[in-house]
């Protein structure tokens, strides 16, 4: 999963200065009416890649760590919030948000939309999640319409345009795509494509840059998925060299981290769930007149993984209605690998 | 010896109190209505500018098109495009003056009047049936009943409401958008416009806001009242003045033999008149601001009536008009004494003393008043004949009323000449040449006077007249029985079905949001019918009007736009680039500030194919039963039915709340004449004594003295009236014929109403009676052994 409930929930209650902000808030405080996430859940495709309504909250989730020709490193991200206001889903709030990170800079975008007008929404078929003119669109003529994706976004001062192929298959996290956020219970649907190969450009100030890369795609609906004494999380999503993959988190309450994580996904797409990881906080950076972690070391004894990860940009700043952390990060120690972190609740 | 000379003017003042009392209220009058009608401007203005913020008009660029009306899916379609805009929607809620803003929280611009949506549950209730409005606390209590709950937003400007874009559409009954908003920074990658869609156009923001410019002539016009309230506060303040001077002759004799120099006694003076400015700027200040706030809620009034523009009912301070009527005091005070001092600096030590010297130089004013009077008149005819703008109007004005009121005293003059010729007998020739000689010393509040009822008499002309007149044009215009409003297209079809068989013509009102020479208007299509060609208001057209509008080729334009960009009969209209009409006839518009153009109905539905009627105007031989029917059986709500009696209705009160303000500056500027007619014979009964004490002498009793003085003052009174009628006739003419015409864009035909002037002329001799009471009771109450005085020193 990721995150994003956490990450919207948390950041819901607290905003309390702007219209949306308070508009998705209330998010922790009741799920009457709403649907609640069940265990044994079957996925149907491609309906499940769409919108469901009569959930609270919704995410389509996609990140890139990029390179260009000349080794130059580059992180993106593309992201559809759907929030429902009433729980018979007639009132739908869209928020997209997007970044580009370089070593230097990072570019950050924000959409919000009503739903209902056409200005934000999924179809699934075909495939299409959009907010005004930034889009993901399924390219797919076979197979699962995620398998192959075109993605857009217009930032303020820059823009991007990937093409997005999937070499592996959707992972279900959790348990089978039941994710458990908390010892008490709350949980989100929660399911996968982390095996993209990117090709794109991107269009920054300096001009425009030919990149490639690895993309990760997270999709999660759920109607409560924080607990109240929970403050944030950090999230990572990391492709190592080894063809294998880790999505891991850990959230945190007042006294440190209280509930953690893991899917470790094999070069073929099997799933290993796990309860063992431990992250801890190696260095700190000031950003955004805020303390935030941004070098970490991950460790998951039952894949006897020990790395460190380190933030491409220390200033991954996503100053948004809702703002938060996310970048790209580099691997070294047990495994080599990149990815992408999220922290939220700093 | 200065210092002597300070106290000496102190106790001049500390043993008339009364006479320091006049000068400061005349000062604060004078200052006080100038005041107050800045700060009514101010606080208007600073509502528009508001506004104006709340709907993004002086601060973004905006997207109409062409060829039809905004809607959302012309919002979206732009976003979809890269576009970073925002929908926006207003109108007027039926049958109140509230102005209904529709935006969209999710793209609205952010500024301060944003409302906060923050609490539990806020934005779902915002966005969702029935919804939730924003009001100015102000506003709350004027709301109909049947809109959406209302929270409390100071910022919210008066008489405008803010909501969800989609709840003001079902509120204002409508599915278009009023315009779209193209917010500050753009994305580098977008469409460009005319790839999204040719018929779209960009639109800069405007300089100022529409309102603004709009109601411009009305503030002119309150201004111009400010100015002759301080116009008519100055005569008191110049008489009291000159009554002071009049007093302390023997005084400044006095001074000046005992070794004061003339130009210290003129220091003293000078000082004299900065304290009394500051004190009466002072009171003024005061005086202005709670006249002010008294009045606001009737200009708000007259303002929503006239355009449309909502101002806030509250006042708010500001330091500037504090700076600004004291500022008026010292120049009023400056004016009121620079005379004075002027004439006595021109005269030798011993002269102030004496009273011939004083009149003498009285009548050297009296010369030079009348010389400056003529030459006034010439120029308010020239200001008329070449003068183009609306300040040019009002120049006119002000030079014809006061050319008029300083030739009062020589009018007056030869008048009581003529009438004394009739005379016979010592006594009443005595009364003739006595009255001749108090005219001069009088003048000034004889033309105050004049000026307060000329005013009154032109504005109630023009209203009255204005009057008359669109009751008359509302008759005409309003042909129709009923107006029947429908909620949607389908059922503007159904509807029409529906009443076919009742009804002997049905016409649809169909019109679209357009800019008509560059300013924001609206044309509208009409069906041939003759209803229009009957009753319609035309004021000037082709001989085959109706036919060349119904062929397609003609387009019928109101006066105010046929004024404001000199387009007649004849000339070419564009309505957009390629959608442009020969102009066959221009009709009256009474009471609409903006452009409006009539086009026929099938050309209009061919160019705007998404806008259908949904508005119809019937003719029936029974309409209440027929409304009846539409309520009961159709089902539409009683609302959106309206007989021709509510219209009527409506219009007239807007009307009458339009005038409001002007009845209100009206009859406080002859409650300042009638008080500077009574500063003014008090001051004359003291320096009356040395005529008046030969003739007690001789065997006059006061009492028949005090009859004589009481029928001097009324005659005088009656004649400056009859004086006024004229010059107030020629007031309203230039009104209605060159003010009007540039301020709102219409001219109306004038009308006389003699009974108006009967009872102003009976309201004229009471206040001359009311103001010559108390100087006559004191004449009466004066003891011989004051009279005798007169014979016994030199005064």
């Amino acid at each position: 999963m990721n995150v994003k409930a956490f990450f919207l929930t948390l950041w819901f209650v607290i905003c309390t200065s702007s219209v949306v902000a308070q508009g998705f808030a209330g998010l922790g405080q009741s799920v009457d009416g709403y649907a609640l996430p069940k265990p044994d859940k079957v996925f149907t495709f491609p309906d499940d890649h769409g919108a469901h309504p009569d959930y609270r909250i919704e995410w389509w989730y996609l990140t890139a760590i990029l390179n260009d020709d000349d080794g130059q490193n580059y992180g993106v991200q593309w992201t559809l919030f759907r929030t429902s206001l009433n729980p018979d889903g007639t009132l739908q709030v869209w928020m997209g948000n997007a970044g580009i990170t370089t070593p230097d800079e990072h570019f950050t975008g924000e959409r919000l939309a009503r739903g209902g007008i056409g200005q934000a929404g999924v179809t699934t078929e075909p495939f299409a999640a959009w907010i005004d003119d930034w889009g993901m669109v399924s390219k797919a003529g076979v197979g699962d319409p995620l398998d192959t994706l075109e993605l857009t976004a217009t930032l303020p001062n820059a823009s991007y345009t990937l093409d997005l192929n999937a070499n592996g298959p959707m992972i279900f996290h959790g348990d089978n795509g039941y994710s458990v956020k908390s010892n008490s219970g709350q949980a989100s649907h929660y399911y996968s494509q982390p095996f993209y190969q990117v090709r794109g450009s991107l269009n920054l100030p300096i001009g425009d840059v030919e990149v490639t890369g690895l993309g990760w795609l997270d999709r999660e609906w759920s109607s409560q998925p924080l607990d109240a004494d929970q403050l944030g999380w950090d999230w990572f999503s990391l492709h190592f060299d080894s063809g294998e993959r880790l999505m891991g988190f850990g959230l945190r309450d007042a006294n440190g981290q209280s509930f953690s994580y893991a899917s470790w996904i094999t070069a073929d797409g099997d799933v290993t769930p796990s309860n063992d990881l431990r992250i801890t906080p190696l260095r700190w950076a000031n950003i955004a007149d805020r303390v935030v972690p941004v070098d970490w070391r991950l460790e998951l004894p039952s894949q006897s993984l020990d790395i460190t990860t380190k933030a491409l940009n220390d200033d991954s700043w996503q100053s948004t209605l809702f703002p938060y952390w996310e970048g790209p990060v580099f691997a070294t120690g047990s495994h080599q690998g990149r990815g992408y972190l999220e922290m939220t609740g700093y | 010896m200065i210092r002597a000379g300070a106290h000496a003017f102190w106790s001049h003042w500390a043993r008339h109190p009364l006479q320091l009392a006049v000068v400061i209220i005349g000062l604060a009058l004078a200052t006080g209505l100038w005041t107050g009608v800045q700060a009514i401007n101010a606080e208007a203005r600073a509502s528009y500018d508001r506004a104006a913020t709340t709907l993004g008009q002086t601060q973004f660029s905006h997207i109409t098109r062409n060829d039809a009306p905004l809607r959302i899916k012309d919002f979206v379609v732009l976003r979809r495009a890269g576009w970073l805009v925002s929908p926006l929607v207003r109108g007027t809620l039926r049958g109140t003056g509230i102005e209904v803003v529709g935006f969209d929280p999710f793209t609205a611009p952010i500024n301060t009047t944003f409302p906060d949506l923050s609490g539990d549950g806020d934005l779902s209730k915002f966005l969702s049936s029935p919804g939730m409005i924003f009001a100015h606390p102000d506003t709350v209590d004027l709301l109909p009943e049947n809109v959406p709950p209302v929270r409390i937003l100071e910022t919210v400007p008066p008489d405008q409401i803010l909501t969800d874009v989609t709840i003001a559409m079902s509120l204002l009954k409508r599915d278009t958008l009023s315009s779209i908003l193209v917010l500050g920074v753009q994305p580098e990658r977008r469409l460009p416009l005319v790839d999204v869609n040719a018929e779209y156009i960009i639109t800069e923001p405007a300089q100022r806001s529409d309102m603004a410019r709009l109601t411009d002539s009305f503030h002119l016009n309150l201004t111009a009242f400010g100015l002759l309230s301080f116009a008519v506060g100055l005569f008191i303040v110049y008489s009291a003045i000159g009554l002071a001077f009049e007093q302390r002759r023997v005084l400044f004799r006095t001074l000046r033999a005992l070794g004061l120099s003339r130009c210290s006694l003129m220091y003293l003076l000078a000082s004299e008149a900065l304290v009394l400015a500051t004190l009466g700027g002072g009171v003024g200040v005061v005086l202005g601001y709670i006249m002010a706030a008294a009045l606001l809620p009737g200009v708000a009034a007259t303002l929503s009536g006239l355009y449309g523009a909502s101002v806030s009912g509250s006042l708010s301070l500001n330091p500037f008009w504090w700076l600004i009527g004291f500022g008026m005091a010292y120049f009023g005070a400056a004016v009121a004494v620079s005379g004075n001092l002027w004439q006595m600096s021109r005269l030798s030590i011993l002269a102030p003393a004496m009273p011939r010297a004083w009149l003498v130089a009285g009548a050297n004013t009296a010369r030079l008043q009348a010389i400056v009077g003529s030459f006034l008149i010439l120029l308010s005819l020239l200001l008329g004949i070449f003068g183009e703008s609306l300040i040019a109007g009002f120049a006119c004005l002000a030079a014809m009323l006061l050319g008029a009121a300083l030739l009062v005293p020589l009018a007056l003059m030869s008048i009581v000449s003529l009438l004394s010729r009739s005379s016979r007998g010592v006594i009443s020739q005595w009364i003739w040449a006595d009255t001749r000689q108090q005219i001069q010393p009088m003048s000034l509040a004889l033309m105050a006077l004049m000026l307060a009822l000329a005013a009154n008499v032109g504005v109630s002309t023009m209203v009255g007249s204005f009057r008359s007149t669109f009751t008359g044009w509302l008759d005409q215009r309003l042909a129709s029985d009923l107006y029947i409003t429908t909620r949607t297209s389908a059922e503007a079809v159904a509807f029409q079905e529906f009443v076919s068989a009742d009804v002997e013509s049905i016409l649809p009102i169909v019109s679209a949001d357009v800019r008509l020479a560059g300013s924001p208007g609206q044309v509208f299509g009409i069906k041939d019918h003759e209803i229009y060609r009957a009753h319609w208001p035309l004021l000037e057209s082709v001989p085959d009007v109706w036919d060349r509008v119904a062929q397609g080729d003609g387009i019928l334009v109101n006066e105010q736009l046929a004024r404001r960009e000199q387009l007649w009969t004849g000339n070419t209209l564009q309505v957009a680039a390629d959608f442009q009409f020969e102009i066959v006839g221009v009709y009256s518009d009474y009471g609409n500030p903006a452009g409006q153009a009539f086009i026929n109905y099938e050309i209009f539905e061919k160019r705007y194919p998404d806008i259908t009627p949904l508005r119809f105007a019937l003719n029936a031989d029974n309409p209440s039963y027929l409304r009846d029917k539409i309520v009961a059986e159709f089902g539409l709500p009683r609302d959106n039915t309206i007989n021709q009696q509510e219209v009527k209705a409506f219009s007239m009160q807007v009307f009458e709340q339009t005038f409001l303000i002007t009845n209100a500056l009206n009859v406080l500027t002859l409650g300042v004449a009638g008080f500077a007619l009574w500063a003014s014979l008090t001051t004359v009964v003291g320096m009356r004594l040395p005529q008046v004490a030969p003739v007690w002498a001789l065997g006059f009793t006061r009492k028949s003295i005090s009859v004589i003085e009481m029928s001097r003052s009324l005659l005088l009174a009656a004649l400056t009236a009859v004086l006024a009628i004229p010059i107030g006739l020629g007031l309203a003419w230039i009104l209605l014929a060159i003010v009007n015409v540039r301020a709102f864009g219409w001219r109306l035909p004038m009308e006389l109403f003699p009974w108006d002037w009967a009872q102003l002329f009976i309201w004229a001799l009471v206040g001359a009676t009311l103001a010559a009471a108390m100087p006559i009771r004191k004449l009466i109450k004066l003891p011989p052994s004051e009279l005798l005085k007169v014979f016994a020193n030199e005064r």
